[in-house]
């Protein structure tokens, strides 16, 4: 199990090294909030659909969570180039714990992000509806965190080079955050938009988020929770089998 | 006996990548104990052999085993029994040298104490413990090179492979880190198995000599056995007898180069 640790460390001591990373990624949601929460929220309230900040903020802690956990999974490619996967890839360790430590150490980076994407809504007037929600709100940024850690895994246990990132970026991971939710209501969206995002677990995601923060959400709780942790389970299998197959 | 068995058998081994065999259905032993290295020229197949001994790369065909196990199905058993020094660079340049180290103590399962132990040892040997919480990524490439040999020494494995471990080395350093091979091999008795350029220190420190070139093992013997094969005075001049003077052009190669071209420029 030290294998597991050790990996988990690696990841968080990298991160907190590179302090120009973590503020460079918080300004993007920083930038969505603002200038989303100000600039779209007269119209959308005119439009009956209550105040935007309580409805946007989830959508922008999903959306940092989502950026730093999949480009968290994705880091293998750096590994791989710059060769430290193959001192992980010989050792006497089953791939799938390294992958598993991997996998956990994104997480907690970026559920810690998630986590300051918080504490900055509320410097500008977001408030939980409860304390218990805002802790249980805790449960659906990890699971996030965690299931898209893994599908970045997944994908960067098949791809050999950088040029992957603008692919990864433009094709995986701006659909999954547009078509999700996270900006507007998909009551009101048309069928298309809302049957693709229907199949995007990040959209479970978001509501269940809606829900223990905001206290609306479009979906039961519990479902969301399901479909939110059956996504983590699976997406962490596929990526520590896809990871077990790497041949450098 | 598996005592009696021998520590790397190779048979039939046969590796493509595409159209391109780059190794070509070699069959050797190393027996246990014994120190065996493996010479050739650039793109001979020696860094490839390696890479499928140590599970990195899986055969194209061939039976392969490493201390009683095969690593395309046994991964697990015969990852536990080796150690690997890699000709290219394998370390984390955001962490230390001693987090390297550790982190490599921590997978191979070295208990703590012990691992401490060595860790310091080690980084005095290859002269980085005054360095051990500086970044590698603030190192030169021969203190990179060092550290990551010294890594490898860590946890004392059966079977140590040293893909060109010296490169860049400068010769006190070398003689520090083949002594300390050296007793590993005779108080330990684990077997080594090597590459390298340098003629004489393969000479000076094997016991077995595999030549191969263009994927085939050409010749294997003693050093004695093979210089009076090839009529030569030293292993250097039986060397370049065997494997010619010219400098081959090899497609792998210059393929190499350009698919790392591509990589870096991209079809964009
Ligand atoms: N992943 C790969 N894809 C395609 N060809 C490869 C790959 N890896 C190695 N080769 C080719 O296989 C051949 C053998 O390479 P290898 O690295 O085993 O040589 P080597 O004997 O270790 O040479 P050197 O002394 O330069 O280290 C070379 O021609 C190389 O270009
Ligand atoms: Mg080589």
């Amino acid at each position: 199990m030290e294998a597991v640790y050790v990996m988990w460390l690696r990841q968080l001591k990298k991160t907190w090294r590179s302090k120009a990373r973590i503020i460079g990624s918080l300004g993007q949601p920083l930038l969505f909030l603002l200038a989303l929460g100000f600039g779209l929220g007269a119209v959308f309230e005119k439009a009956g659909q209550g105040n935007y900040v309580n409805f946007l903020v989830p959508g922008i802690i999903a959306m940092s969570i989502l950026f730093t956990a999949m480009f968290a999974g994705i880091e293998i490619i750096w590994d791989r180039q710059f060769g430290f996967l193959k001192e992980t890839l010989v050792a006497p360790i089953p791939r799938w714990k390294i992958m598993l430590g991997r996998t956990l150490g994104g997480a907690t980076t970026s559920s810690i992000q998630g986590i300051i994407v918080l504490l900055i809504a509320l410097l500008i007037g977001f408030r939980p509806v409860s304390l218990l929600g805002a802790l249980l709100s805790m449960a659906f940024i990890f699971l996030i965190a965690f299931m898209f850690t893994a599908f970045g895994t997944a994908i960067a246990s098949r791809m050999t080079d950088m040029q992957a990132f603008p692919l990864v970026m433009n094709f995986i991971i701006m659909p999954i955050f547009f078509l999700s939710g996270s900006l507007f209501p998909l009551t009101e969206a048309p069928a298309g938009i809302k049957a693709v995002s229907m199949a995007n677990p990040l959209t479970y995601g978001i509501d269940g988020l809606r829900g223990t923060l905001s206290g609306a959400s479009h979906f039961p709780i519990l479902l969301d929770f399901s479909v939110i942790i059956s996504g983590a389970i699976l997406l962490g299998l596929l990526g520590s089998y896809l990871f077990s197959k790497i041949e450098v | 006996m598996a005592t009696e068995s021998p520590a790397i058998s190779v048979e039939n081994l046969v590796k493509k990548f595409g159209n391109f065999t780059a190794v070509d259905n070699i069959s050797f032993t190393v027996p246990r104990g014994k120190k065996f290295v493996f010479l050739g020229p650039n793109g001979a197949g020696k860094t490839t052999t390696i890479k499928i001994l140590t599970t990195l790369l899986h055969p194209t065909s061939g039976n392969i085993k490493v201390d009683l196990y095969d690593p395309v199905t046994e991964q697990q058993l015969a990852r536990k029994s080796f150690g690997i020094v890699f000709q290219d660079p394998s370390l984390d340049d955001d962490l230390t040298a001693y987090e390297n180290m550790d982190f490599h103590g921590a997978f191979y399962d070295v208990p703590k104490k012990l691992r401490k132990e060595r860790i310091e040892y080690l980084l005095n040997l290859v002269d980085l413990w005054e360095r051990k919480d500086d970044f590698v990524k603030t190192f030169s490439g021969g203190m990179k090179r060092r550290l990551e040999v010294a890594r490898g020494l860590i946890h004392h494995p059966k079977i140590l492979f040293l893909d060109e471990p010296i490169l860049g080395l400068d010769p006190q350093t070398r003689n520090h880190l083949w002594d300390y091979v050296r007793e590993l091999n005779q108080k330990e008795g684990m077997t080594v198995f090597f590459t390298t350029h340098y003629m004489e220190e393969a000479d000076k420190n094997s016991d077995i000599i595999a030549i191969i070139d263009h994927g085939k093992i050409i010749v294997e013997g003693t050093s004695q056995e093979i210089k009076e094969k090839a009529k030569a005075e030293t292993l250097e001049e039986a060397f370049l007898k065997l494997t010619g003077h010219s400098i081959r052009k090899e497609a792998g190669t210059a393929q190499d180069q350009l698919r790392a071209m591509a990589k870096l420029w991209g079809r964009r």
